[in-house]
């Protein structure tokens, strides 16, 4: 078959990356330009509107195009989750807090509920304190720089991605077959038995718990290290001179002056892993008691078609940030007075 | 993108947050708070390796023959060093006419992720720089439940938002449905982030504009967004990253398709049959990481400075 | 069942580089018979349109699409539609949330029937046109055509099949050792307890593997069916799949003892891989492989699973690798087998739609489609020897065979909630050892939808 006619045929049975290739570019192109063309309309409208309430029609202008597309893609869509909690599989039927009852009866939901629970109790924590350590032990050494990098690093990656590294880690073949993984290699070297580190309940939601930690410590630690370095210098000669060791200087000094930003690490990593649905996915697909509550929402709504159950599931999760972000909103009122 | 949230903190310590600043200018002045020096040393250097030797693990597994891949691990490769390419030529183009490639997916991926970036940005910074310099009534209401959007689990948002993409755009299963998708859940944050440095432009040359007869569009084209270049960046590459690295919006309005679908959504497909996938996925996983890691690399101090701005001032 | 099941390795390709990959998209689209010779003889009842598409949604990837993409060729040219299969691993979660906004494919090839029941309650499908209901009760048996029936509604027609319930096992090492192929259960049991009398640390008689991502337990599942049909028998079975038959009632509960008396035996199994807990991290498709490195000796899986075998890996009564099926557990009662198989559904009542879905229920589909190999199919009208491999020809005689009772797949007609939730994940709690067989059985049937 020549070229000219590979061209002549639809661009999916072609199976043609330069074609592909040209074809989503072209796309890109086109996709930016319109918006382009949007954008500078809006703010044409803007420049020449009549003097009178220019300032209202600005606004609106500016503030209309995100408003409208939260409005529509977030606002309403929670507030029609919120309801549909209260409903039917179907969505069609009120049931009252069925879908709850039947979410704190069932064994396995409750599971879910728990292991959220430990998920959000221990990343935010250890993620913090880990974070908090290294940029403490690192701090001022020779090569900060790359050994931040290198923590860092994770962070970069797709939850997908990391937990395709970490199941090779968890990798496990029995005893009597050359390990492949990493972690039971070592168990084998130190003379243990070879485990499933991914199957044994509770466990297990440890290991997962793991990956997100190894992802979330870097961004823990940039930002101490940051607030460390922030510290007025005299405040730490002044404890020194008053001869405080550096344990005590850390608890009366460090602290108190990294406060701040340890709320903003804690707090935004809690969030963060509340929402966690990728890592479980990937590596155990909620299976063997593992499921968190993202997770669940995504198995009941989409793989059984149990929407009623799903919203509810996805309401219970709203809860859980709800005081997390009623915090936060507090903290940003008292900022946004101040200035 | 891991952190989808972030938000804000106590005032005080932005000053001092300037990482390279400090590096250069206060190194000298600052004084030890190392705990004990030598335990500190060890420890962190377990911890760096700790950190490394998951990733390091694959990449040289994706190097390996499938049957060393198969039998035993990466660390073998000190003792018995074979390396290959086969792994990464099978998951580029390896394909039947209708199955696909992970080159397909790459390419989808950066089709996807280049408007995503694009589009909320340009919005957010609209919306940033109205809450920050027009003066309304409830523009302080209107920004904080923006912020406080961020908490709406996105599993809440894929129905209704499908149902309007499929019977009022007639765009569902397309690229640019992935657009908007990412573009809405993207806009919470963004907006906070911008509006932090928007607002943090000194109010004199607004003003100065604002006397000179400019209005708000000239101010906004001509004034804030050469002054926002620096942000622009940082939120840019966060953005970049979050969309390159999102499964679940990919998931459900992509419609699954390898002319849509991108790379995060294979690689979970390929985890889902690790037995069959085995002495590919080093090679695909690493596939998929390679442009965030370029972007984080190349990119690093915006991207710390993206973090650092968004968290620590309001 | 799930269409990860059908694929098939990937398949290298030599030449790298945009030549090679038009060349392949070129034996696509030229396979068919390219264009001009085309006889359209059989293609004519289906009518000719101006250039309509029509979209076919399904769980087959790889390989497999193209085989189905390929066996559309002669049908485009002659009726002049476009068929767009569009496949993805993740269609049977995705359909739910198309369906429920408003954006069906035209047609889905639907894996198990429990999802049809779905849809159709969804009121989201479209009854099946005159045409497919004809080449159903031409082509098919009863049984068969029921699983697209839903409350008295035809919906649609079966479109590939598989036999579950066949033990893999190597000729040769029986041969070598004088074991013979049992005829009974307690041949089987008999032959397994003379296997376990090994000093090897490895090797194990039986080997399995449950772990299938987010499926993980389906083949436990299986084996399940294959006992409860076999000691209960057909009627039980099918009250079992309706919700008459509980999980925990004497009859199921015996099925688990006995599948257990093999599969949570720490001496019959997990050759090549560990003890009971490793099935659970073995992957279904490594599953019976030790076999070939004698660590093994048989293995519980479907006629698809022959897919799995290396490439070298000669599948024949007398070669490396066959499979028997699992025997009776009476002696004197008749053949019976479990299998699974793809409903075709249609989403609209469209012209373009209805041609395509009756093209796919014809005899002429199955056999192009069988003939492309890797698959077979009920479809009387399928000529066994098209089937690609000696397995394949015998399951096809097995399924057309009029005095084998055949059953479906159970967990792929049961609820979903049970079928392709609790069901599966009840087999792993089972296999890890975290639920008693009774712990398992109260929970399945905890989980069973009220309505």
């Amino acid at each position: 078959m020549t070229l000219v006619s590979i061209a002549g045929l639809p661009a999916a049975a072609r199976g043609d990356l330069l074609g592909q290739f040209l074809e989503k570019f072209g796309l890109v192109i086109i996709g930016l330009a319109v918006f382009a063309a949007v954008i500078g309309l809006i703010l044409f409208i803007a420049d020449k509107a009549p003097k009178r309430g220019r300032d209202v029609i600005q606004l609106l202008l500016f503030v209309a195009p995100a408003v409208i597309l939260l409005a529509v893609g977030l606002v309403y869509p929670a507030i029609r989750t919120a309801v549909l909690a209260f409903f039917d599989a179907r969505g069609e039927n009120f049931i009252g807090f069925d879908n709850f009852v039947w979410m704190f009866t069932q064994p396995t939901i409750l599971t879910t509920i728990l292991n959220t629970l430990v998920w959000v109790a221990l990343v935010p924590t250890i993620s913090t304190i880990v974070g908090m350590a290294y940029a403490i032990f690192i701090d001022k050494s020779k090569g900060e720089k790359v050994l931040k990098s290198i923590v860092f690093m994770p962070m970069a990656i797709s939850f997908v991605g990391a937990g395709v590294i970490w199941t090779f880690v968890y990798a496990y073949k029995a005893t009597g077959f050359e390990q492949t993984g990493i972690l039971n290699q070592i168990v084998v070297w130190l003379g243990g038995e070879p485990q499933q580190w991914l199957l044994v309940p509770p466990w297990n939601t440890l290991f997962l718990i793991i990956v997100m930690i190894w992802i979330q410590t870097g961004f823990a630690m940039v930002l101490i290290s940051a607030a460390i370095k922030g510290i007025p210098t005299e405040i730490v000669e002044a404890a020194r001179l008053d001869g405080a060791n550096p344990w005590q200087s850390f608890w009366n000094v460090t602290i108190p002056g990294i406060r701040g930003t340890l709320v903003v690490v804690v707090t935004t990593i809690s969030i963060a892993t509340l929402k966690v649905f990728d890592i479980v996915r990937a590596m155990t697909a909620g299976n063997f008691n593992t499921s968190v509550i993202a997770n669940e929402m995504y198995t009941q709504a989409f793989r059984q078609g149990q929407f009623g159950q799903g919203a509810a599931l996805a309401l219970i999760l709203f809860v859980m940030v709800l005081p997390i972000v009623i915090y936060n909103v507090r903290v940003l009122r008292k900022q946004r007075e101040i200035r | 993108m891991s952190t989808a949230s972030v938000v804000p903190g106590t005032p005080g310590v932005e000053e001092a947050l300037v990482e390279d600043q400090n590096l250069r200018g206060g190194k000298a002045r600052r004084v030890k708070t190392r705990l004990t020096s030598r335990a500190a040393t060890v420890a962190a250097i377990v911890i760096a390796a700790v950190w490394t030797i998951p990733t390091l693990g694959l990449f040289i597994s994706s190097f390996r023959p499938e049957t060393d891949i198969r039998t035993n691990g990466w660390w073998n490769v000190f003792v018995n060093p074979q390396f290959t390419l086969d792994n990464y030529g099978e998951v580029l183009f390896a394909s039947g006419a209708s199955s696909a490639n992970l080159l397909s997916y790459f390419i989808n991926s950066f089709a996807i992720a280049i408007p995503a970036t694009v589009f909320p940005i340009v919005l957010a910074s609209m919306a940033a720089y109205a809450f920050a310099w027009i003066r309304f009534k409830g523009s302080d209401v209107m920004f904080i439940v923006i912020f406080a959007l961020q908490i709406v689990p996105l599993q809440m948002a894929l129905i209704p938002l499908l149902q309007i993409f499929s019977q009022w755009l007639h765009i569902s299963g397309t690229i640019p449905a992935v657009w908007v998708a990412h573009t809405i859940f993207g806009l919470p944050l963004v907006i906070f982030l911008m509006h932090n440095f928007i607002s943090e432009i000194p109010g004199d040359i607004i003003e100065a504009a604002r006397v000179d007869g400019a209005n708000h569009a000239q101010i906004f084209l001509r004034v804030v967004l050469p002054l926002s270049v620096p942000a622009l960046a940082s939120i840019g590459i966060f953005q970049f990253l979050w969309v390159w690295n999102d499964l679940l919006v990919a998931l459900v309005f992509s419609g699954g398709t390898v002319d849509v679908a991108p790379l995060t959504q294979r690689l979970a497909e390929m985890v889902g049959n690790f037995g069959r996938n085995q002495e590919v996925l080093p090679a695909a996983a690493f596939v998929s990481i390679i442009v965030p890691l370029i972007v984080f690399f190349a990119l690093q101090r915006f991207f710390v400075r993206g973090l650092l701005a968004g968290s620590t001032k309001g | 069942m799930r269409s990860r099941m059908y694929r098939r390795a990937f398949v290298p390709i030599a030449a790298i580089g945009i030549a090679g990959l038009a060349l392949a998209g070129c034996s696509t689209s030229g396979g068919g018979g390219g264009g001009g010779d085309v006889d359209c003889g059989p293609y004519e009842q289906y009518g000719t349109f101006d250039g309509g598409e029509v979209e076919v949604y399904g769980t087959i990837v790889e390989v497999e699409a193209d085989d189905l993409v390929q066996t559309f060729a002669d049908f485009e040219s002659c009726t002049g539609l476009t068929v767009n299969y569009v496949g993805t691993q993740e269609a049977e979660t995705q359909i739910n949330v198309r369906a429920e906004a408003g954006d069906p494919p035209d047609i889905m090839i639907v894996p198990q029937p429990g999802l049809v029941a779905r849809l159709a309650d969804g009121g989201y499908l479209t009854p099946a046109p005159k045409a497919v209901e004809d080449n159903v009760d031409e082509f098919w048996s009863e049984s068969w055509k029921g699983y697209g029936t839903i409350d008295g509604t035809f919906y649609g027609a079966p479109m590939l099949a598989s036999v579950k319930g066949f033990v893999w096992y190597s000729p040769s090492e029986f041969a070598d050792k004088g074991y013979e192929v049992p005829q009974t259960w307690d041949e089987l049991m008999a032959l397994t307890a003379e296997m376990a009398k090994n000093d090897s640390d490895t090797y194990k008689p039986w080997c399995a593997g449950f772990a299938s991502g987010d499926a993980s337990g389906w083949p436990g599942t299986d084996w399940i069916e294959d006992l409860v049909l076999r000691s209960a028998g057909p009627e039980a079975y099918d009250a079992w799949v309706a919700g008459d038959l509980k999980f925990d009632s004497p009859e199921i509960k015996k099925a688990f003892d006995m599948v257990g008396d093999i599969l949570l035996n720490p001496d019959y199994v997990n050759g090549g891989y560990g003890g009971v807990a490793s099935i659970n991290s073995t992957t279904f498709n490594d599953g019976g492989l030790p076999i070939l490195d004698g660590n093994c000796s048989l293995h519980h899986q479907a006629s698809f699973y022959e897919a799995q075998w290396p490439e070298g890996t000669t599948v024949a009564p007398d070669g490396d690798i066959w499979a028997f099926i699992t025997p009776k557990t009476d002696p004197n009662a008749g053949d019976a087998v479990t299998g699974g198989g793809e409903i075709v559904v249609a989403f609209n009542d469209r012209a373009e739609t209805q041609a395509v879905q009756a093209y796919m229920s014809s005899d002429t589909f199955a056999n192009i489609r069988v003939g492309l190999g890797g698959v077979i199919s009920a479809n009387k009208g399928l000529d066994p020897n098209l089937a690609s491999s000696e397995l394949g020809k015998q399951a096809i005689e097995i399924l057309q065979a009029d005095d084998t009772v055949f059953r479906f797949d159970a967990s792929d007609l049961m609820p979903a909630a049970v079928g392709t939730s609790s069901f599966w994940t009840g087999m792993v709690d089972w296999i890890a050892g975290t639920k008693s067989t009774d712990e398992v059985l109260t929970f399945i049937d905890s989980t069973w939808p009220a309505s």
